[in-house]
């Protein structure tokens, strides 16, 4: 561990941080576009979270502490995942507290939080939104497993460091079995993030909502909380994707130069990447409840037949 | 013991026999004082809460230790009980003294007066109880071990019956007593083959024996019956769902979080430690086993709406998952690969510890809310957490333990399990190598449905609004009751955040049983868990939990400092809608609802819609299990049809009765003399 890990430790952190609000108004300025609509800016996203915080906060007569401290748990996890997620260097001090697997258990428990904080107050809403996060969550989470699995086996580590800096260092070649994962993290990571065929984050018509009627009850700074949180999330399902299928130019232990390319890399793909997400978004149509598992078991079988296929031509 | 030695010489197992004579003591106290409840309640059970905690202190000591063997001359002339304390036993015992010590305190709170079974005769039936486990644990011959084992089938039946008046109690034990007694016939069938015609039946003799694959194979297979219908795999599991629910919360509690122990601990013994021979395919066997049993336990548990009855089925997942940790355990030591096998018999063995840790805080949860409220349904549950703080919040570590979340207990364990799939190198057969990954995968999703379920169970009994007026004046728990809860609270976050340091007791455990160890490797790592190399897999619990509390502490400081902590209070909001009532939430029929569509085939469901003209709308459906209708009502239909059959014999005239005796006379002489 040296001063540079520290740094960049520090500096991931704190880009995660200001940049999450960003990059989902990146993606609603390109669906704006594409949907021929006036564009909101780019800052929009900030300017919300300001006026947010701003506001005071509302709490149901019955809200237990449970649902203050939801948010701030939420936040934390989702700024923890991002500070473990290799972005703009594999030299990060923290990175060893959480391998792949922990990674996943981090998600995990801040959607189960999420989701009981949504079922403390006991409207019908909440509850029905909770229910339905755990319905995607459980579907969405064996798969995500599978597909970090797929990279893992590759690299022969859990390790995210490990797994970034063994795929950015091979020669470029199409692995199928990356590929199959591909498609099955992306299919999973749209879940994830409540993005359109499964959820709608512009919606709110009550009875289609999943991600909106967790957090009906949620307002001020609370709701303030959570909507960064969401974006950090973004932020961190693309900073997965991009360190497992794209991992060039992450810099290497040791090597603070490198630091001060990665940045406009790293930002040079998130664009690419909110562009990608914007026009799937618009290109799909939001489907019913009822097929959403059959969507997920769909990315399931597709990266556990990933996993088969890596076994199938590595023997 | 052989002769009296000094006090300061005596062994650990010495002091562990001084426990159970202790524990018997205060069972027969219970008998002289029956009907006393404040006597029973605060004085003896305190008492033997005290004794687990001393049994926890010795095991932890004897771990490390070398076997120790003691000969009591009790039972039949000739025939001694054998015992031995090695690194194995001493391990189950440790679980078994920290959990009971957590369940006897919360016991000292929890009998009240007037209900089945008199409070003396409960401590009687829960010291045996405890008593008989330590024994099986203990026994180094199958004469031992019969007996201990069959008293603690025959104790936990009374317990289980304790509120005897009711129909459903009594049949739920009956099937709880015939399951066991199938299973018991197993396991003596399973020694006799260890035996090999020795007629010699201390574990020592058979030790000494070199059965065929074939004898090896039979004597295994015999065992998995036995102790899986202790356990509650597939298809021997029916009776658990009746039985656990039943049992008063602190008794459901021991036979979940530590009986269920005892058939993983007999397993282990019988396949790797009395029998010499690995084969591949045993492990396959369980792992099998395991699988489906896993998967079936979280998606029934999923799909309860009966606090107790989700719990008894979250117990047969969690079964499910030891079996495929020991499966593989298997697999890997048949092959050789001995560092893979310790990786996975570390994370059976960890999961031992923390299931009993977290199983038994929530069943004893479910205690303190039906004494609260009397209500097992979660349909009339809900927002006990305002109520019930103490029992709320301990429950959520439980749940959480439960659900497989780091930083707690649950999480190392399946953390542990992953990395010894994903790190299989090579296995020489490439069938086993290509499975791999479908049985990761699956555990995946058992994990994430034990997450569904457990925010179910949390969320439906704790959070939202008291489904029924009463709830509003649930009381929380008594002193005691918190205190049991807090121990088993401290054992899970524990064992979620000091991973390398409990791995250094199952080293002894692994190093015993198939010749290699983690601990060294682990102790390495200092705070991070790491099996193998940091570059590989690592997890450091401690650090993970400081990232998120010094993230938490922060964003509340920056909150409050660049902004304002101003909150006001009103009703909900509710999209505008202000009619909502308490039965509008969701309930655990709805929560039901996704899974009973998804794995539709898993079930046979009989439902009853209404329709939007009924005058008085009705709702219902009923769930079962295929294997309910497939294997247990052929066999039971069988049996009434042989039973049919002998009464055909039995005329009722003791003219006959005589005429049969004398045949039987003469058939006998005739093969005698012959």
């Amino acid at each position: 561990m040296t001063w540079t890990g520290f740094l960049s430790q520090f500096l991931e952190i704190v880009i995660a941080a200001a940049l999450a609000p960003l990059l989902s108004g990146w993606v609603n300025q390109w669906r704006a576009w594409l949907q021929n609509r006036s564009a909101p800016s780019l800052l929009q996203p900030y300017r919300l979270l300001h006026k947010l915080f701003n506001k005071d906060a509302v709490l149901s007569n019955n809200a237990s502490p449970l649902f203050r401290t939801a948010p701030y748990l939420v936040f934390s996890c989702m700024l923890l995942a991002c500070a473990i997620i290799p972005t703009l260097s594999t030299d990060l001090p923290l990175a060893p507290a959480a391998d792949a697997i922990a990674l996943v258990g981090l998600f995990a428990l801040a959607r189960v939080f999420i989701s009981l904080a949504a079922m403390d107050v006991g409207t019908a809403f909440g509850s029905m939104g909770a229910r339905r996060e755990m319905l995607i969550g459980f579907l969405a989470e064996p798969a995500l497993l599978m597909v970090l699995f797929s990279a893992s086996l590759i690299s022969q580590s859990t390790s995210l460091a490990t797994i970034v800096e063994t795929l950015s260092q091979r020669e470029f070649a199409i692995y199928p079995a990356l590929a199959l994962a591909g498609v099955a993290f992306t299919m999973v990571s749209l879940a994830e993030n409540a993005r359109v065929p499964v959820d709608n984050p512009a919606t709110h018509l009550e009875l289609t909502m999943i991600h909106e009627a967790l957090i009906l009850e949620y307002s001020g700074r609370h709701l303030a909380l959570i909507e960064w949180a969401a974006s950090l999330k973004l932020f961190a399902y693309s900073c997965i994707g991009l360190a497992l299928f794209f991992p060039w130019g992450v810099a290497r232990a040791q090597a603070p130069v490198e630091m001060l390319l990665a940045l406009p890399v790293l930002m040079g793909k998130l664009a690419l990447g909110g562009f990608l997400l914007a026009l799937l978004e618009t290109l799909n149509a939001k489907m019913r409840i009822f097929r959403v598992p059959e969507y997920l078991g769909t990315a399931f079988l597709l990266s556990v037949i990933g996993l088969l296929v890596h076994l199938l031509l590595s023997h | 013991m052989d002769n009296w030695r000094p006090i300061s010489q005596w062994l650990h197992l010495d002091w562990v026999l001084v426990v159970m004579a202790l524990w018997l003591v205060l069972s027969v106290a219970g008998v002289f004082a029956l009907r006393r409840l404040a006597l029973v309640a605060h004085v003896l059970f305190p008492i033997g809460g005290l004794l687990g905690l001393a049994l926890f202190g010795i095991a932890l000591g004897a771990i490390l230790g070398t076997p120790e063997v003691a000969v009591l001359p009790i039972g039949l002339p000739d025939l001694p009980f054998h015992f031995r304390l090695d690194s194995l036993s001493a391990y189950f015992l440790m679980v078994l003294g920290g959990a009971s010590a957590g369940i006897s305190a919360f016991a000292a709170g929890y009998f009240r007066r007037g209900e089945g079974t008199p409070p003396g005769l409960m401590c009687l039936e829960y010291h045996v109880f405890l008593v008989s486990m330590v024994g099986v644990i203990l026994a180094d011959d199958a004469y031992a071990f019969m007996v201990m084992w069959e008293t603690m089938a025959l104790s936990s039946f009374f317990l289980v019956t304790a509120n005897h008046r009711a129909p459903e109690v009594r049949s739920a034990g009956y099937l709880y007593i015939t399951m066991a007694r199938i299973g018991a016939i197993a396991i003596l069938l399973c020694f006799g083959v260890l035996q090999a015609n020795t007629g010699l039946y201390t574990f020592a003799s058979m030790r000494a024996q070199e059965l065929s694959p074939f004898w090896a194979s039979t004597g295994f297979l015999l065992a998995v019956f036995g102790f899986g219908a202790k356990a509650g795999v597939l298809p021997l599991h029916v009776w658990l769902p009746e039985a656990h629910p039943a049992a008063p919360s602190p008794v459901s509690a021991l036979m979940s979080g530590v009986m269920l122990n005892t058939a993983i601990y007999g397993l282990l013994r019988v396949s790797y430690d009395l029998l010499h021979l690995r084969l591949w395919w045993w492990g396959g066997l369980l792992l099998t086993l395991g699988l489906a049993t896993a998967l079936f336990g979280v998606v029934f548990a999923s799909i309860q709406t009966d606090m107790k009855r989700l719990l008894a089925y979250s117990s047969i997942e969690n079964m499910g998952l030891l079996f495929v940790g020991m499966g593989l355990t298997l697999i890997f030591s048949a092959f050789g690969m001995l560092p893979m096998a310790a990786l996975a018999l570390t994370a059976t063995l960890y999961h031992v510890a923390s299931h009993a840790c977290f199983k038994s805080l929530l069943f004893l949860s479910t205690g303190s809310v039906l004494h609260a409220t009397s209500e097992r349904n979660l349909g009339k549950l809900g927002g006990l957490i305002r109520a019930m703080p103490w029992v709320g919040w301990l429950t959520l570590l439980g749940v959480l333990a439960s659900a497989g979340l780091p930083p707690l207990g649950g999480f190392v364990a399946e953390w542990l399990l992953l990395q010894s799939f994903l790190f299989a190198p090579g296995l020489p057969l490439p069938l086993l190598t290509m499975l791999m990954p479908v049985v990761a995968a699956t555990i995946a999703l058992v994990a994430a449905l034990a997450g569904y379920t457990m925010v179910k169970f949390f969320g439906v009994i704790f959070l939202g609004q008291p489904r029924e007026e009463k709830l509003a004046n649930a009381h929380d728990a008594g002193r005691w009751e918190r205190a049991g809860m807090v121990w088993l609270a401290i054992g899970c976050v524990l064992l979620g955040l000091l991973p390398t340091m409990f791995i250094q007791l199952i080293d002894p455990v692994t190093r015993q049983l198939v010749g290699a160890g983690l601990g060294p490797q682990v102790a390495t790592g200092g705070w991070l868990l790491a099996p193998n190399s940091v570059a590989q897999a690592s997890y450091g619990p401690i650090i993970f939990l400081l990232g998120i509390l010094g993230s938490f502490a922060l964003a509340v400081l920056l909150v409050r400092l660049l902004y304002h902590g101003r909150m006001r209070r009103s009703l909900p909001w509710a999209c505008g809608f202000p009619w909502g009532t308490a039965r509008m939430q969701d309930t655990a029929e709805g929560f039901g609802q996704p899974i009973r569509q998804i794995f539709e085939p898993f079930f046979v469901m009989q439902r009853e819609l209404p329709t939007p003209f009924d005058e008085q709308p009705r709702y219902r459906v009923v769930v079962e299990d295929h294997f309910w209708r497939w294997v247990y009502v052929p066999i039971m239909e069988f049996s009434a049809y042989l039973a049919r059959l002998a009464s055909l014999m039995q005329q009722g005239r003791i003219s006959v009765y005589l005429m049969y005796s004398f045949v039987t006379l003469v058939a006998t002489l005739l093969v005698v003399m012959r």
